[in-house]
C-alpha cells in the first residue's frame, strides 16, 4: 500500500471558554489512502464537525499529527494552512456556499484565481469542470438561476478543478430534495469511480452506504471503522 | 491573487450593491464637490481682484496721504488726511528730482450728484490733469479728454466714465449735452472706454473726470490738497528706482523722515497681497469646512465597510476556505474601500465642475476651476478610502474560517 493521502496520528482537539475546557476529538489514529471512499458518521456533538475542520485544514489540533499527502500540517500557519487548502483540498459544503453575484463559471474558478492561473486557463478548466458534472451548457448562469442540485453540483465542479488530492464533503446532501440527493451521490460515486479520494461527512445512513468504508464517531473518538463489500472489490 | 483580479472583484462588490454604495460615497462627494467650489470661488474672486489691480498699470504707483504705518499715532487715517499737494505732485514730475519717473497725475475726487434733464446720477467727481488718461492707461470710447490749458483756466468740462454715460444718456452721445454738479453746468467732452478690468468694471468705469482746477472750485476747495498723487514709472524695471525717489523727495519736501512719513505709497504688487489676504482667510475658512465634511465622509465608508464585512462573513470564510491567505483578504476589503473613496471623489470633482459652471451666473460671483486642488482632491479620497478602509479590511483579514463559514 502507497503512503496514504492522510495519516491521522493521537489527533486532540480542545476547546477553551474561559476557565471550561471542552475536548471535542480525544485521540483519533486514522489512514485513509488513495482512491478510497470513507464516510465519517456520528450523530451531532459526537465531534465530526472538528474533525472535519481538521481534515479540511481549516483549523490546526491542539495535539498530534497531520500528515496530508506527506506534508505535516498540524502546525502551520494561517497563510500556509491556506495554501495547502487551496492546493490539497477541494471543498464541498452543506450549504453550497456559491457566491450569488458571480455566474457558475466564475465560481468554479475561484480556486484557481487563489492559485494565481492566468484568466484563460482558468475560464478553460472552469467550464471543463462544469462540463464534468453536466452543467456544461450553464456555465453563465448565476446560482439564483439554478435549482439546489444543479448548485450543488456547480460546487462540486468548484471542488474539482483544482485537481485536488482530496475532496472533502461536509453533509453534501442535507439541503437537497430526494432526487437531487441520488444526483449528487451519483456524481460522487462517478468520481470515485475516476480514481479520486473523497471523504464525506454526515450522520445520513442514505449517504453512508455508498462510501466504501464508514469512519463512526462518538465522544470524540472512532468507535468502528468498517469496510463495505464494494471497497474490498474495487471497481 | 494578483492586483488585477484584486480589482474586478473590488469593483464588482461595489456594483453588486450599487444603492449601498452610492449613500456610502455621498460624504465623500459632497466634500469633494464642496473643497471645489470653495477653492474655486476663492480663486475667482482672487483673479477678480487681481484682474482690476492689474487694470492699473504694472509701472504705477500710488500716493496716498497719511501713513499706513502704526507709528504715527495721533495722525490721520489712511486717506484722509490732507498731506499731499499740487505742489509735491509738481515736484515729482520734475525730471532731475525723479529721472525714473514718466508722469504724474494728482487726483482730488468727491462723491457728487450729476443732472442730465430729468436724470440724476451720484458718483465720483474725479479732479485731475491731462495725463491721467496715460497714467492709468485708459482710452477714450468718444470725444476727447481735456487739455492743459482747460485745467489752467478751469474749464467747464467733464469726461465721463462709460458705465456713467449710459446711467445718464440712454440716447444718442453724450458728447456735447450737458450735466449740472452743485449747480454748475459741465459740458461733456468725452465718453471713456472700459477698463475691461472684469465683467463689471465696478468704479473704474463709474465716475466722472475734470480738470482739477474745476474739481476744487466744484466742491469749494481753497487748498492745494489732493487725494491721491498717481504716480507712472519709465518701465515696470525702474519702478522701485521710482518708488525711492519719490519716497525721499517727499519726505525732504515735508521734513520728515522716511519712517515717520506722512504718506504713504503703493505699488499693485502690494495691493494685490492686501487684497489676497482677505481673500486667503475666507478660503481657508471655508477649505476646513468642507474638510471637516471629508472627515466625516471617510467615517461613512468605514462603517459601511464594516457592515459589508459582518454581512459578507460567509464569502470571506468561502474564500479563505478555497485558498485566499489574511493578506489577499485584507487587501480585497482595502482596495475596494479605496475604489469607493476614489469613485466618491470622481463624482465629487465632476459636481464640483458643474456647480463651477452654473453657479456663476446665479450668484454673480466667478468660480476659478484649480486643476491643483482638483489633484489634490483626488488623491485625498483615494487616501481617505485607504485610510479609513484599514480597520475593516483588517477584520475582514483576521476571521478564522470556521467562524465565518458556521455563521448564519
Amino acid at each position: 500500500m502507497s503512503t496514504p493521502i492522510i495519516g491521522l496520528n493521537g489527533i486532540r482537539k480542545t476547546y477553551r471558554t474561559g476557565s471550561l475546557e471542552f475536548e471535542a476529538l480525544r485521540g483519533i489514529d486514522a489512514d485513509i489512502a488513495e482512491h478510497e471512499y470513507v464516510a465519517v458518521v456520528g450523530p451531532s456533538g459526537s465531534g465530526k464537525s472538528t474533525l472535519m475542520n481538521i481534515l479540511g485544514c481549516l483549523d490546526n489540533p491542539t495535539e498530534g499529527s497531520y500528515l496530508l499527502a506527506g506534508e505535516d500540517v498540524s502546525a502551520m500557519s494561517e497563510a500556509q494552512l491556506a495554501e495547502v487548502r487551496n492546493r490539497r483540498i477541494g471543498f464541498v459544503f452543506q450549504q453550497f456556499n456559491l457566491l450569488p453575484s458571480l455566474s457558475a463559471w466564475r465560481n468554479v474558478e475561484l480556486p484557481l484565481v487563489y492559485a494565481d492561473l492566468q484568466r484563460h486557463e482558468r475560464r478553460e478548466r472552469a467550464v471543463a469542470a462544469l462540463e464534468r458534472v453536466g452543467l456544461g451548457d450553464r456555465t453563465e448562469n448565476r446560482p439564483g438561476e439554478l435549482s439546489g442540485g444543479q448548485q450543488q453540483r456547480v460546487a462540486v465542479a468548484r471542488a474539482l478543478v483544482t485537481e485536488p488530492a482530496l475532496i472533502l464533503a461536509d453533509e453534501p446532501t442535507g439541503n437537497l430534495d430526494s432526487r437531487s440527493t441520488a444526483d449528487v451521490l451519483d456524481l460522487l460515486d462517478e468520481l470515485h469511480g475516476a480514481g479520486r479520494t473523497i471523504v464525506v461527512i454526515t450522520h445520513e445512513q442514505d449517504v453512508a452506504r455508498r462510501a466504501g468504508r464508514n469512519l463512526v464517531i462518538s465522544d470524540g473518538q472512532i468507535v468502528s471503522d468498517t469496510s463495505t463489500a464494494e471497497a474490498v472489490a474495487p471497481r | 491573487m494578483n492586483w488585477t483580479e484584486t480589482f474586478r472583484a473590488g469593483t464588482e462588490a461595489i456594483r453588486a450593491h450599487r444603492m449601498r454604495s452610492l449613500l456610502t460615497m455621498l460624504g465623500i462627494v459632497i466634500g469633494i464637490a464642496s473643497v471645489i467650489l470653495t477653492v474655486g470661488f476663492g480663486q475667482g474672486a482672487q483673479n477678480q481682484v487681481k484682474d482690476e489691480i492689474d487694470a492699473l498699470g504694472s509701472n504705477l504707483l500710488i500716493v496716498s496721504p497719511g501713513s499706513s504705518t502704526d507709528s504715527g499715532g495721533l495722525r490721520g487715517g489712511f486717506g484722509s488726511a490732507t498731506t499731499l499737494t499740487l505742489d509735491d505732485a509738481a515736484a515729482i514730475a520734475d525730471d532731475t528730482a525723479a529721472p525714473d519717473v514718466r508722469r504724474v497725475a494728482p487726483t482730488s475726487s468727491s462723491s457728487s450728484s450729476l443732472a442730465a434733464g430729468e436724470t440724476n446720477w451720484t458718483t465720483q467727481v474725479v479732479g485731475t490733469t491731462p495725463a491721467w488718461l496715460d497714467v492709468r492707461a485708459r482710452t477714450l470710447a468718444a470725444g476727447r479728454f481735456f487739455t492743459a490749458d482747460e485745467v489752467e483756466s478751469g474749464a467747464n468740462v467733464v469726461v465721463l466714465g462709460p458705465d456713467t454715460a449710459s446711467e445718464l444718456f440712454s440716447f444718442g452721445s453724450p458728447v456735447g449735452q450737458t450735466v449740472t454738479v452743485s449747480g454748475q453746468q459741465l459740458t461733456v467732452i468725452g465718453v471713456l472706454g472700459s477698463s475691461g478690468a472684469s465683467d463689471d468694471g465696478g468704479s473704474e468705469d463709474d465716475q466722472a473726470l475734470v480738470p482739477i482746477s474745476t474739481g476744487k472750485a466744484l466742491s469749494g476747495s481753497t487748498t492745494g490738497a489732493v487725494s491721491t498723487i498717481y504716480v507712472e514709472a519709465e518701465s515696470t524695471g525702474t519702478l522701485s528706482a521710482a518708488y525711492q525717489e519719490v519716497q525721499s523727495l517727499l519726505a525732504t519736501r515735508h521734513g520728515v523722515t522716511t519712517d515717520d512719513a506722512d504718506f504713504s505709497i503703493a505699488s499693485q504688487e502690494s495691493l494685490v497681497e492686501t487684497a489676497n489676504s482677505t481673500n486667503k482667510t475666507l478660503t481657508v475658512l471655508l477649505t476646513g469646512i468642507a474638510a471637516i465634511s471629508l472627515l466625516v465622509g471617510g467615517v461613512g465608508v468605514m462603517n459601511i465597510m464594516l457592515v459589508s464585512v459582518t454581512e459578507r462573513i460567509r464569502e470571506i470564510g468561502l474564500r479563505k476556505a478555497l485558498g485566499a491567505t489574511p493578506t489577499v483578504i485584507g487587501r480585497q476589503f482595502l482596495v475596494e474601500a479605496a475604489l469607493l473613496g476614489l469613485a466618491g471623489g470622481v463624482i465629487g470633482i465632476l459636481l464640483g465642475v458643474l456647480g463651477a459652471l452654473v453657479l456663476p451666473p446665479l450668484i454673480d460671483q466667478p468660480v476659478t476651476i484649480s486643476l491643483l486642488a482638483t489633484a489634490a482632491a483626488l488623491l485625498t479620497s483615494l487616501a481617505l478610502g485607504i485610510g479609513f478602509g484599514v480597520y475593516p479590511a483588517g477584520r475582514a483579514a483576521r476571521l478564522t474560517p470556521i467562524d465565518a463559514l458556521r455563521s448564519e
